[in-house]
């Protein structure tokens, strides 16, 4: 790793150590906004990892931006770290400025297209915006009739419809509708109508992957901690042969979802990315269900805090495309070129 | 608590320039090789093809050159088995020579064994097999009871050795004997001896039909079988020690999860460039569990080149591997509705027939998947 690199996630790790605590998970599951820990980020840069220094950023990688979403997963921060990067990445890459505060984006499902007008309003619905009615900005793709827009709106400005997650996390329904813009700017080098898909699959992978680590070294404490028929769970094979499956799942996930951030950083990523979400999503379900069949009962109370990070898989292997969503595509992208291709396409990577 | 952190690892690109050495040297060696051959993959037994391939280097790829060897990186040796494997390569006469054999002998063998034996593997004419298991010693390999008991100038070996891939074909075994039967400690008083399988009296070998028909593994039996002290491999009652390190290099390799890639190969072709929608969600599921197993794979390379013991690594990436090789031939059952046959119309069905009868091996060999789970448990600190 990098030298910035273990910097982030040192930073990273510590901050949300420190400011992701039980109450701050119960109180954003309630609806509030957790304002410390969002300052505690931003003041440590971790917001805009992405954006370049002279424009106040870090000025870091894709394959940097990948140690802070693993941590964001691993700690279920509950605030838009994921969209705000993604947000970010996508105004500086179109040469616009990056504000402060937390940012959304929109629309996020593929089969929704906002339009900008003449006159530099926005309309269209966008469901199912991460933190759509909190964000203090949305940063959307729209089409004007002579191409692609990176747009920013204030929140607020939208016709919000909260909604959420299994986790709890906030999901709103945007209705745009004349609705003023602050800011709208061709797309820049490399933006598409999908490529808001194709990030949040890709940050959801990272969180999911970082939310599985975390599953397995709780999982590995409390199979060490419970005592049944005189000993600690931990040393029944059943458990051992479990957690090691976790392990290679939450192992996998990881490879997988890194890969991606790399190759974003080398440009066109979508082959990892399709494939980051699939294996991320795949562990999700494998890891929740034997984090919970270790943790017995107790994991399956609102008391324990294991839910805040299986409710977030479940939830995060849904969003930004199911695991079917990605393995169709890129099953059909694969066979469509054949199958004397796949061995040179998988080494290409 | 291990935390397994596979790190991406990019090949170098001399290791790169070389893959497409590789890719034209199959197009010209294999042209029409068939599908149902390629699918045996490492099993597949052409002491041709192995000369052809040590002619080129690309056997003990990594050994000094001292000895004859090519010297170079271990993401070179990464590509060429790679693309060997994916090609479906009849690579199995020498792979366990340049995979264990060889590295082995490196690590502990005599100057006058690596001397004699290294430069006739590498050339590919000088083939390995892997004596451990016995009838009554398999995941517990410890227990194993052949004995080498010493004599004026050797040892006398009695017992037998079971599942022996191509004892059969091979000139050599590595076997693991127990030397010393006043030992006490479970793990103490074994040693590895080398045993001549042309010339070696005292020694029979029967080939074990395996339930597809093919006669790849053996019973290695010895009467009263004699080995010289120049066949000693490393320090007599150091067995175990060398075993488990000989048991490292044969669980890192592309071969841990690429056994049944012809299958995937077949079923893309089978559902043609526009496929219907379960076939395209499955090829896609597929690829994605295939292309992150090898960024996982390339990552163990990356931490044999860095020289650090990967062992635990490779235990995850062959337990994913073996159990991804296992869902192929399920997974395309699961999509077709035509009876795969060996007699079967077409590559697609010989090739699911075949990988549908050997697949259950592949969490057995190289140790089974339970045992590579107590062992990925261990580094999780739960044993
Ligand atoms: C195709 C093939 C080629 C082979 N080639 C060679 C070779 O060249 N040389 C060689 O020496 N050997 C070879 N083997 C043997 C191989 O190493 C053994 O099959 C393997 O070590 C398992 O031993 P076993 O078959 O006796 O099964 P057993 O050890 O009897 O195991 C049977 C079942 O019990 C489980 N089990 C055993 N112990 C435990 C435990 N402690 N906890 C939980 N579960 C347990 C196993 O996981 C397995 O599911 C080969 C095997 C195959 C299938």
């Amino acid at each position: 790793m990098s030298e910035l690199r273990n910097i982030l996630a040192d930073t990273v790790d510590r901050l949300l150590t420190d400011l992701v605590e039980r109450p701050t998970l119960e109180s954003a599951e309630g609806g509030d906004w957790p304002q410390d820990l969002w300052h505690g980020l931003t003041d440590a840069g971790l917001t805009q990892p992405l954006v370049p220094e002279d424009q106040g950023g870090v000025g870091a990688a894709w394959g940097d931006a990948f140690e802070v979403l693993h941590a964001a997963g691993r700690h279920a921060a509950p605030v838009p770290l994921a969209e705000t990067i993604v947000a970010g990445w996508l105004l500086s890459r179109s040469g616009m400025e990056v504000p402060q505060g937390a940012m959304t984006l929109a629309p996020v499902r593929p089969d929704e297209r906002l339009s900008l007008t003449t006159n530099n309003t926005l309309d269209g619905a966008a469901r199912r915006v991460p933190w759509g009615g909190q964000a203090r900005h949305i940063v959307a793709l729209a089409q004007a009739d002579d191409g692609l827009r990176v747009v920013r709106i204030e929140g607020g400005s939208a016709a919000v419809e909260d909604g959420e997650n299994m986790a709890r996390e906030t999901r709103s329904d945007l209705n745009f509708d004349a609705t003023p813009v602050a800011e709208a700017t061709p797309a820049g080098d490399g933006i598409t109508a999908e490529t808001i898909w194709h990030l949040g699959a890709m940050v959801r992978s990272a969180q999911m992957a970082g939310a599985l680590a975390r599953l397995l070294a709780d999982s590995v404490a409390y199979a060490n901690d419970r005592v049944q028929f005189g000993r600690p769970i931990g040393k029944f094979q059943a458990i051992q042969q479990q957690l090691a499956e976790l392990a290679g799942e939450s192992a996998a996930a990881a490879a997988a979802a890194e890969a991606a951030f790399h190759a974003a950083d080398r440009g066109a990523a979508e082959f990892e990315i399709a494939a980051a979400k699939i294996r991320a999503g795949e562990a999700a379900g494998i890891g929740a269900r034997i984090a919970h069949q270790v943790h017995g009962a107790i994991g399956f109370t609102y008391e324990h805090h294991l839910h805040y990070l299986t409710r977030r898989l479940w939830s995060w292997r849904s969003e930004f495309g199911s695991e079917r969503h990605w393995a169709e595509r890129l099953g059909r992208a694969v066979a469509g070129r054949g199958a004397d291709a796949l061995w040179g396409d998988v080494t290409a990577r | 608590m291990q935390s397994f952190r596979f790190e991406p690892c990019e090949l170098p690109p001399a290791a790169e320039a070389l893959r497409q050495e590789v890719r034209d040297f199959l197009a010209e060696t294999l042209p029409d090789y068939p599908a149902v051959k390629r699918a045996e993959s490492w099993a597949g037994f052409d002491p041709d093809f192995s000369r052809k391939l040590g002619a080129r280097g690309w056997i003990g790829m990594t050994w000094p050159a001292d000895y004859g060897g090519g010297g170079r990186s271990f993401f070179e040796r990464y590509v060429v088995l790679e693309e060997l494997l994916a090609a479906g390569a009849p690579v199995g006469a020498h792979w366990v020579a340049d995979r264990q054999s060889g590295p082995l002998l490196l690590r502990y063998g005599s100057e006058e064994q690596r001397r004699r034996l290294l430069p006739p593997i590498i050339r590919g004419e000088s083939y390995f097999g892997i004596g451990m298991s016995e009838p009554d010693s398999g995941s517990d390999l410890a227990s194993i009871r052949t004995r080498a008991d010493k004599v004026d100038g050797g040892w006398v070996v009695n017992g037998a050795k079971v599942w022996t891939s191509n004892a059969h074909q091979a000139h050599y075994l590595i076997a693991l004997f127990r030397s010393d039967p006043k030992a006490e400690e479970r793990h103490a008083g074994m040693s590895q001896f080398l045993v001549d399988l042309k010339n070696t009296e005292g020694l029979t070998v029967r080939p074990i039909r395996n339930l597809a028909g093919e006669e790849h593994f053996n019973e290695v039996v010895f009467e009263d079988a004699f080995v010289p002290d120049d066949m000693l491999v490393g320090n007599a009652g150091d067995g175990w020690k060398q075993v488990v390190s000989e048991l490292a290099f044969e669980r890192s390799g592309p071969e841990r999860y690429l056994s049944s890639y012809q299958l995937i190969v077949e079923l893309i072709r089978e559902a043609s460039q526009a496929p219907g929608e379960s076939h395209a969600v499955a090829i896609g599921r597929l690829v994605a569990r295939l292309s992150t197993l090898r960024q996982m794979s390339l990552s163990v390379a990356g931490k044999l080149q860095a020289g650090d013991d990967p062992a635990l690594e490779a235990s995850v990436v062959k337990d994913l591997g073996n159990s991804f090789e296992q869902s192929i031939p399920q997974i395309v059952h699961e999509l077709s509705d035509s009876e795969p046959s060996m007699d079967g119309d077409g590559d697609f069905s010989q090739v699911q027939a075949y990988l549908t009868q050997v697949t259950p091996s592949f969490s057995l060999r190289g140790g089974t998947r339970e045992i590579l789970r107590g062992i990925i448990a261990r580094g999780l600190g739960l044993r």
